[in-house]
């Protein structure tokens, strides 16, 4: 198998792939992002909303525009990245490098002849992994008819690709996935059933919430999905209310005539390299379930190897970046520990973090994260 | 349905049609698309059916995670159509139960 050295492999080219990345290149390093996506910017490339924050995060900018200019940041500053490239194995063989083996065109050689796929393998001394997230799904009768699908799908397809998935929709979930899912779909032009969640209140900003209402589209809260309709394929749904011990109110069930279902209930961490690289893990339902333990500089409980962004814990994207930057810059700092413009650094990123982390959304994750490090440290010490 | 006209993003590219061939339809596809994307705008829904109940599945996360829309393209079963893009005159067609491609011998 061919090899490749590079000082540090990142997987994934999401913001805090990217970030860890520029870190990384600026101070000299061979930093080689490898992606399985064919396009760089992780999630963030079908996010067509302006993202909230101070201006310094990004704040106001859409997602989609921040991809670009990450990407474009990494480039010019001499990161190295494979896309259409699959990290299926990561192992420490030898006792200071460690490879990392990686599918590569496993997508594009099914529709390019000249694309062929092949095996290789990066050696390298540090791994980041910001893998990101994947979408948590809800099981209920027919959830698995096509036309039941994720948020994230939906809006891959509406906003990437341009085709909407459907025409009548019900998206059950109401955070700020499951309601900027609703704002777009009405953007693009399609039909809104309502928006439904389980729990007694909306999940997700009020200000997202209040533009869907605005709108015109329902939100139903103490309600959920009971079924989804159809022999093939989704010819409708059925709903009903949940009393106060979030039992179904059998009177109130009702149709709903759509032909897609969105599941817009959380994300989890995406961490099965993470797990492959022997990292322990802690549970931590507030940052979307299993989380590898790491420390205050995202160093997880494997030596030299890194975990930044949704795969340390769902967050936000300017959160992302920063875990990625704080990895990035704590590899540079072990390379050059006499470095005290990196140290500075580091403490500026580490204090931005905790600061974005003060909102009252944010203060369960927040503590979460204590706990993470504190595990951490309990757990390297034994 | 396509998104020709939207509030925030670009008017669609003029790019390349091509066309590929689902379970003998043939539907036109927009280069540099994924097959999933050219069927859902063809309203082709049905990616596959399951090996052991014969549930239908399609598409479900959209990014290549779950195997829900695999199919078999140009007589490959098992391909995520999802992140795999058109070509012209691919076939494609719904799978039945599974069949897996052999990576160790890539």
């Amino acid at each position: 198998m061919r090899t490749y050295d590079a000082d540090v492999c990142i997987v994934g080219s999401g913001p805090a792939g990217l970030g860890a990345a520029i870190e990384l290149a600026k101070h000299g390093l061979h930093a080689l992002v490898v992606d399985s996506n064919l396009s760089a910017g992780g999630q963030l490339i079908k996010q067509t909303h302006k993202f909230f924050g101070p201006t310094a995060h990004r704040g106001g900018v859409r997602g989609m525009v921040i991809a670009d200019e990450l990407y474009a940041e990494a480039l010019d500053s001499g990161v190295e990245v494979w896309l259409d490239s699959e990290v299926y194995s990561v192992s420490s063989e030898m006792q200071e490098r460690m490879s990392i083996e990686v599918l590569r065109n496993a997508r594009r050689s099914n529709s390019c002849d000249t694309l062929p796929i092949f095996r290789c393998a990066i050696k390298a001394k540090y791994l980041v992994i910001a893998s990101g997230a994947s979408e948590k799904p809800l099981m209920f009768p027919g959830w698995t008819l096509p036309g039941v699908m994720g948020a994230g799908a939906v809006q891959t397809v509406m906003n990437v690709e341009r085709v909407l998935p459907g025409e009548r929709f019900l998206i059950v979930g109401s955070g700020n996935v499951g309601l900027i899912l609703a704002y777009q779909l009405l953007q693009a032009g399609a039909k809104i059933s309502c928006v439904i969640d389980s729990a007694p209140t909306i999940g997700g900003y009020a200000v997202h919430a209040g533009k869907v209402q605005r709108a015109g589209v329902p939100l139903i809260t103490r309600c959920t999905i009971v079924k989804a309709l159809g022999d093939n394929q989704v010819k409708g749904g059925q709903i009903a209310r949940l009393d106060e011990n979030c039992q179904i109110i059998e009177s109130s069930v009702e149709t709903v005539d759509v032909d897609t279902i969105c599941i817009a209930v959380g994300l989890k961490p995406y961490a099965r390299l993470a797990s492959l690289a022997g990292c322990k893990f802690g549970y931590f339902p507030q940052l979307g379930g299993w989380v590898p333990l790491h420390n205050d500089r995202m160093m997880t409980t494997v030596e030299n190897v890194y975990v930044a962004g949704d795969v340390a814990g769902v967050e936000e994207a300017a959160i992302a970046e920063d875990e990625g930057r704080l990895a990035g810059l704590d590899i540079v700092l072990k390379l050059r520990p006499d470095d005290v413009c990196v140290r500075s650094r580091i403490h500026e990123v580490q204090a931005r973090l905790w600061e974005s982390r003060r909102g009252p959304f944010s203060s369960d994750k927040h503590q979460a994260k204590k706990e993470i490090i504190g595990h951490w440290h309990g757990n390297v010490a034994t | 349905m396509r998104i020709v006209s939207h509030p925030v993003l670009q008017e669609i590219e003029d790019v390349k049609w091509v066309e590929i061939t689902v379970d003998g339809r043939k539907i036109r596809a927009r280069e540099g698309e994924s097959i999933a994307a050219a069927m859902l705008a063809a309203n082709i829904r049905i990616a596959r059916y399951t090996s052991v109940r014969s549930e239908p599945r399609g598409l479900f996360c959209g990014i290549g995670q779950c195997s829900d829309c695999m199919m078999i393209v140009n007589g490959v079963p098992n391909v995520k159509t999802c992140v795999t893009l058109v070509a012209d005159g691919m076939v494609v067609q719904t799978q039945y139960g599974t069949e897996g491609p052999d990576y160790e011998n890539v």
